[in-house]
């Protein structure tokens, strides 16, 4: 069975909330994202959001756009972010770890190769943001044989008979973004999402999770309980943000960097 | 509609889901879907309204001038020593270039779906300076986004727009030039989009704006085939233009693409050559892949991150190309070939110097492709170039390539 559904299925029996953090790959370099992978684990991460970083990140905010840049600045590539998960599978082959990024990267490479090198690597799903359902048939055929859900996002935008359909076609989680607007704006409408996740809650089985405006653990706990699950993306690259330009990092300052998400998981957990 | 030679593809796109071919399409963050389908029920609802059209061409005749002339420039002809070059003259629309054909027509279809404030993305500045123009006469909030590079290399531009009570919003990211401003619009328009309307200027991005765009310039192929019957008593021989986005390019070339006799050249900008890398070509040099809501020929390394292109010409400077261009770039319909700074600078003074019009310089490059192919071509041959701008936005650009100060 597919990690992701392993995972989700557990924490539904256990009457667990999914946490799952968002970091760019390669920022600020690719051995640092392994290292705060393991640490993300350790905090309580349910499932782990690689970002694939691309230089035209046309739907995120200041914050992962400067993480993106930190990220190709080094040079980072589709090839090497799936060594990335390589080696983090090497200590840890329970954790989904979700692909997340733009078309082109995967586009450059083919679908063919990049389900391919995605499955032997131990990819579990993979979301492309600029990629809506009626364009992504190919990919998500290719994927689906090597085992690998594909999740899509759900917007305040999205007509009902929209969210229908995006309903059926994700696998694995449905991802609703909490707002309009990029990764990392400011929340302000606890109430919509409510209602917008209970019109969603009778579409589909998969668990919903939130993302785009979580800010830190009040946050976390409070849209938590809309869901299923919350991602946390912009707050924590803004830690990892901290890590730049070191010449040395110590454990210390990984384990500082993630608190956001211990916190976070204590305050869903509560 | 049209049979290419050596090819069983009918060119007749796009079909419903946006696709010319492979090309094209809808790739963009699901936020934006919803306001992607009402801009196309708007579009096919009032597209079929000849109400809509009189309307759009009430405004091109009596707002931007329109016909613009279809001119014989004899003394370049003369200097060339070939064929009679004629220039279809987008450049004395109002605004300076063909780029208000196009935001005239979608700031109409702002006004029908009741959107309170529009935006663009500009890059040589002739795009927002069209957009600031309509947001002004129809009292709309209007805000500009532009690369911090672009800022600077087309100073009047930004303070055209200023003027005209846009906001410009300078763009830092990336690369500073017309790409980032695009992304960055795209962010806005995701976070306003309840009252916000999209003006994009070329044809490129998410179905449908490239049809719609490629609609609405489609104003100057009309226009150039009825002249050309009138004062040359039958269709020109070939079709020249610039193409960045390729919104001046397709408004030529469409309404021509069934007359197979019409030879046509889309240039781009070499730069300082195709062979150094440096350049915005991507039809000439460039791979398929998706940026900004279609797949299209991008400049794009093999890890699939966007390069940065150069152009002496900011309209021109841009990784992608309206995907339209990209079908008929594989169907071999049209031409695309691509001039470098120094040849389209040598066009620039050219023109000017023989024919008292100082163009743009993105126009520049078709001018320089132009000049050359006529040379090569019989006396009794036609060839149109579109004159796709002025070049007064240009001149500071120029006088500091030539170490002059103003």
């Amino acid at each position: 069975m597919n990690r992701i559904r392993k995972v989700t299925l557990k924490a539904k029996e256990e009457g667990r909330k999914l946490l799952i953090p968002y970091l760019v790959a390669g920022d600020p370099n690719l051995s640092i994202t392994v290292d705060l992978m393991n640490e993300l684990v350790k905090d309580g991460a349910d499932i782990i959001e690689l970002g694939i970083p691309f230089s035209d990140p046309s739907s995120d905010g200041p914050v992962i756009q400067r993480g993106v840049e930190r990220a190709l600045a080094r040079g980072t590539t589709l090839e090497e972010i799936l060594q990335v998960v390589s080696r983090f599978r090497c200590g840890n082959s329970v954790t989904p770890i979700v692909l997340m990024g733009y078309l082109n990267p995967i586009e450059i490479m083919g679908y063919e190769l990049f389900a391919q090198l995605s499955s032997e690597v131990g990819v579990d799903g993979v979301l492309v943001v600029d990629m809506p359902p009626a364009e992504s048939a190919n990919l998500k055929h290719l994927l689906q044989e090597a085992s690998i859900e594909m999740i899509y996002l759900v917007a305040p935008t999205t007509s009902h008979v929209r969210a229908n359909t995006i309903a059926r076609y994700s696998s694995g989680y449905l991802y609703y973004v909490s707002l309009k607007g990029v990764t990392g704006a400011a929340l302000t409408d606890l109430e919509s999402v409510a209602s917008s996740i209970k019109i969603l809650r009778e579409l589909t089985d998969l668990p919903i999770v939130i993302g785009f405006g979580i800010k830190d653990a009040d946050s976390a706990r409070e849209m938590s309980e809309l869901a299923e699950g919350v991602v946390i993306g912009s707050s924590l690259v803004e830690e990892i943000a901290k890590l730049a330009g070191k010449e040395q990092i110590s454990n210390t300052e990984i384990t500082a960097t993630t608190e956001l998400i211990r916190e976070s998981r204590k305050a869903i957990d509560n | 509609m049209f049979e290419a030679k050596g090819s069983s593809v009918i060119l007749d796109g796009p079909d419903e889901y946006g696709h010319f071919g492979p090309y094209g399409g809808i790739f963009v963050g699901e936020t934006l879907i919803a306001a992607i389908e009402e801009l196309t029920a708007t579009y096919s609802e009032l597209s079929s309204n000849e109400e809509f059209w009189r309307e759009f061409d009430n405004e091109l005749k009596y707002y931007v001038g329109r016909p613009s002339p279809l001119y014989f420039a004899e003394s370049l002809s003369n200097a060339c020593g070939g064929a009679k070059i004629y220039l279809k003259r987008e450049d004395l629309n109002h605004t300076g270039a063909h780029k208000v054909n196009n935001t005239i027509g979608q700031a109409l279809l702002a006004k029908h779906m009741g959107k309170t404030r529009i935006i663009a993305e500009t890059g040589a500045g002739q795009h927002g300076v069209a957009s600031a123009t309509v947001a002004a006469r129809l009292g709309l909030e209007c805000c500009v986004y532009m690369g911090a590079e672009d800022i600077v290399r087309q100073a009047p531009n930004v303070y055209r727009m200023k003027l005209l009570g846009a906001n410009v919003v300078a763009v830092d990211s990336g690369s500073r030039t017309l790409k980032d401003a695009m992304n960055e619009a795209l962010r806005d328009w995701a976070t306003n989009v309840d009252n916000t309307y999209y003006i994009i200027g070329t044809v490129a991005g998410p179905h449908p704006y490239p049809k719609i765009v490629r609609d609405f310039q489609c104003v100057i192929g009309r226009e150039a085939r009825a002249q050309s019957k009138e004062q040359l008593g039958r269709l020109p021989d070939v079709l020249i233009a610039c193409v960045g986005g390729g919104s001046n390019a397709i408004g030529l070339f469409y309404p021509f693409l069934s007359d197979e006799q019409v030879l046509m050249y889309g240039v781009e900008a070499g730069g300082k050559g195709l062979e150094t890398g440096e350049h915005a070509a991507p039809l000439n040099e460039g791979t398929p892949g998706v940026l900004h809501g279609n797949r299209t020929y991008l400049m794009t390394d093999s890890g699939g991150q966007i390069m940065e292109t150069h152009s002496v010409s900011a309209g021109l400077d841009y990784p992608g190309v309206g995907p339209e261009h990209a079908w008929l770039k594989d169907n071999k319909r049209v031409n695309y070939v691509a001039v470098t700074d120094t040849e389209a600078i040598q066009a620039f003074h050219k023109l000017t110097r023989l024919e008292g019009i100082i163009p743009a310089l993105e126009s520049s490059h078709a001018i320089a492709y132009g000049i050359e192919l006529a040379a090569t071509m019989d006396g009794s041959k036609c060839l149109i170039i579109n004159l796709s701008g002025r070049g007064d936005k240009d001149i500071e650009t120029i006088a500091k390539i030539e170490g002059i100060e103003l």
